[in-house]
């Protein structure tokens, strides 16, 4: 199986490390991942704000860049729903505007062929126990996209539920909106920081040592909230939970 | 539309002396977590919830495709049961109708159910200016006229006061609208509503005017349906002699046994009722039984126009559960009265851009007022995907486009105010198809890593001001990559 890593914008930039705990996992569990050096934005961002034709390019250059691997896995649930459920859409709206199938015709293979990480680790490989070792106290926060567009359900916690050394506790209001939202942050700030702060305070309040999410973009807001409230809680993303084996990381 | 929210501050304006106020916050945070809990218990009773949930909205769907046949079927339905149909294509024109009809009965009161569709059109305001009064007698829509106030919510009007503050409105207020309140007027739930109650009863008894909206007209039969928990529009639907009643056209169903659906997920959405306490219907008049004479106002009102629009024609569905409300993070801390509309919340930033078009400020910045979070579309008993909607209205407000409005096709132009955005998204758009680009970008952001502050100037403000960037790492990932599996790089 030709698999791929779709890692997103977001993460190559800011949080290399998630990529390459992406990679030392699915390496540990047998499967050969690949990154294709072509990869850059789903265009998620511009077709959330309103820039609907601006990210049919980017939609397209998606498609060109992995349409040949049998599996595109993105350690992100809100990026993963742009490609299977809006380009979809967007193939739909171009066929409703009267420019042909074209765009859908493009788009089409690659949907059905995107998952999430922890859909990729539970539906495609079958796997639960990762063989990771986390001795901390953390607590799951399912992002909005990941929970809703794409379904993930109770993957993530079955997931973290197997880890070795890792105690689970319950978020207060988990499946409530952290407030980032993408370009909601800047637009709305005000309404964003005070959904940011009542996130932190009810994670606060399960006394974790860690925020563990499967979206690094919340997490970048969820974490810039707990430096600024200064509660010493660290966020983490679920594929460094995943990948640690208690060794130094790579 | 209406004139109490001619000039509104955008969204983001308005809603930040929202989230400032900790009462505010307060009031409107017990109030939803309360309802949207219970909410969620009394849909979890059903077990063929999702079929009644697809059930309306086919039933929606199916109506307004083929509202102009249902509207005429109305019509004749109405006036063979001895009603009177009247035509409003706007709110000047319903509020003209309305005011006629009243000023032919010769009286100058009039007692009101709750109803959106007469907030929408502003009529107690248009009344006023006739020199007619029109009392709402519903409670909460009482306490918030006695207050000088705005609605806050589309069930709970009065959501946003908590138990002192309607004491201390009912206090200073009921004598100048009718019967005082009683001496020593404590804040427990039963006093009060027997301060509402004798205050009303009054009005009941005298008024000979009745108006209200409807929940449902049936077009098989011409029967108006009200629902309701407190009786108080009954009174007004049966006591007074004229009954006259204002309905958006979308308002329809086809058949009486539609109702089966909408009388269980409407109550249950909204209330978290299995069956609200009142169902009232009314199919023109009966001899001496109920009003003389019964008059319906359908009302247009930008409908038709969004009905145009092959996406954002799903927000006409809405059976005004208020569900959306309580369940949105946003409207939970922004409050109704920042949304500048009779219809606040995830429904509003939807239903207002489209019925009063996207010219305005306020209306501009309403598809943005969600985070997309998507707790809307999952509890919508009709199943509207409100972001969906939002996404396409903001495509409208920053790209312009066609669009119907008033009836004729246009193409809008870009809202002011998003010329850099636009530079922005389409420099961000050339990087991300030139990944060269890209990748000097991230180089270049990375080698300059200590230089960066970790608060902004300018647009980063607002993220800055109450959070911390992360730090730019040393390398991004695909240097690493290229670094340590550079040998068999998949790059096409």
């Amino acid at each position: 199986m030709r698999v791929a890593l779709f890692l997103t914008c977001v993460n190559d930039t800011l949080y290399p490390e998630t990529g390459r705990a992406v990679v030392r996992l699915l390496t540990r569990l047998g499967v050969e991942v690949d990154f294709p050096m072509a990869q850059t934005c789903c265009g998620q961002a511009h077709y959330n704000t309103g820039y609907r034709h601006e990210a049919e390019p980017l939609a397209r250059h998606f498609a060109d860049v992995f349409t040949d691997y049998d599996a595109i896995v993105t350690p992100s649930g809100s990026c993963g729903a742009m490609v299977r459920e809006l380009y979809p859409r967007m193939g739909e709206r171009a066929r409703a505007e009267g420019r042909g199938d074209t765009l859908a015709a493009v788009l089409a293979p690659v949907v059905p062929k995107t998952y999430e990480l922890t859909e990729f680790l539970v539906d495609v490989l079958g796997v639960t126990d990762v063989g990771a070792y986390y001795p901390h106290t953390v607590t799951y926060h399912p992002t909005c996209h990941g929970l809703r567009s794409l379904g993930l359900g109770d993957r993530p916690r079955r997931l973290l539920e197997a880890v070795k050394g890792l105690e689970l506790v319950e978020l207060p209001g988990a499946e409530e909106c952290c407030g980032f939202g993408g370009t909601f942050a800047v637009k709305n700030s005000d309404v964003s920081a005070a959904m940011g702060a009542d996130k932190v305070r009810n994670a606060e309040s399960t006394g974790a040592d860690v925020l563990c999410a499967a979206d690094n973009s919340c997490l970048m807001h969820i974490g810039g909230t707990m430096t600024r409230l200064r509660t010493g809680m660290r966020p983490v993303h679920i594929a460094e939970i995943l990948a640690s084996t208690g060794e130094a990381a790579v | 539309m209406s004139g109490t929210f001619v000039g509104m501050p955008a969204f983001p304006v308005a809603a930040r002396q929202a989230v400032g106020n900790e009462t505010l916050r307060g009031n409107l945070r017990h109030a939803t977590h309360t309802i949207r809990d219970k909410r969620a218990r009394a849909v979890a009773e059903l077990d063929d919830w999702a079929a009644l949930r697809e059930a309306g909205k086919q039933i929606k769907d199916h109506t307004l495709r083929h509202l102009d046949r249902y509207l005429v079927q109305v019509e004749e339905a109405v006036t063979a049961a001895g009603g009177t149909v009247h035509w409003a294509a706007d709110a000047d024109e319903a509020n003209e109708i309305v005011a006629r009809l009243v000023e032919e009965t010769g009286e100058s009161e009039v007692v009101k159910v709750k109803s959106m569709a007469t907030q929408e059109i502003a009529l107690n305001e248009a009344l006023e200016a006739r020199g007619i009064h029109a009392y709402e007698t519903d409670l909460a829509e009482l306490i918030v006229q006695l207050g000088k106030d705005r609605p806050s919510h589309i069930l709970v009007p009065a959501i946003h006061r908590n138990r002192g503050e309607i004491r201390d409105i009912f206090r200073s207020e009921m004598s100048e609208w009718g019967r005082p309140a009683p001496e020593g007027l404590t804040d427990t739930p039963a006093e009060l509503a027997e301060a509402a109650r004798l205050h009303l009863r009054e009005k009941f008894l005298r008024a000979k005017v009745g108006i209200s909206g409807a929940n449902f007209v049936v077009a098989e039969t011409g029967t108006l349906v009200v629902v309701e928990s407190e009786g108080n529009g009954r009174m007004c639907l049966t006591l007074p002699e004229t009954l006259i009643s204002v309905v958006g056209i979308e308002k329809i169903v086809p058949r009486w046994q539609d109702l089966e659906v909408f009388l269980q997920t409407l109550p249950r959405s909204s209330t978290a009722e299995r069956m609200n306490p009142y169902t009232s219907m009314w199919t023109g008049t009966t001899g001496e039984d109920g009003p003389r004479t019964f008059h319906l106002v359908l009302l247009d009102n930008g409908r038709t126009d969004t009905l145009a629009d092959e996406v954002g024609r799903q927000a006409l569905r809405c059976i005004r559960c208020s569900a959306c409300l309580n369940v949105c993070p946003v409207y939970e801390r922004a409050g109704g009265h920042a949304y500048g509309s009779v219809y606040p919340g995830p429904i509003g930033a939807i239903l207002s851009p489209q019925l009063r078009g996207t010219k305005s400020e306020i209306d501009a910045s309403l598809p943005y007022a969600s985070s997309l979070c998507g707790a809307c579309y999952e509890v919508c008993p009709v199943a509207i995907d409100i972001p969906e909607v939002l996404v396409h209205l903001r495509e409208r407000v920053v790209q312009g486009g066609p669009a119907v409005r008033g009836g004729n096709r246009v193409v809008l132009k870009p809202a002011k105010g998003h010329a850099a955005e636009r530079a922005a998204m389409r420099a961000a758009q050339w990087a991300f198809t030139h990944p060269g680009a890209l990748r000097t970008g991230q180089r270049l952001a990375s080698r300059t890593r200590r230089l960066h502050p970790r608060t902004l100037p300018g647009p980063g403000r607002a993220w800055s001001g109450t959070r911390d960037l992360p730090a730019v790492p040393a390398e991004p990932f695909r240097d690493w990559w290229q670094r340590t599996r550079g040998g068999k790089d998949g790059a096409k």
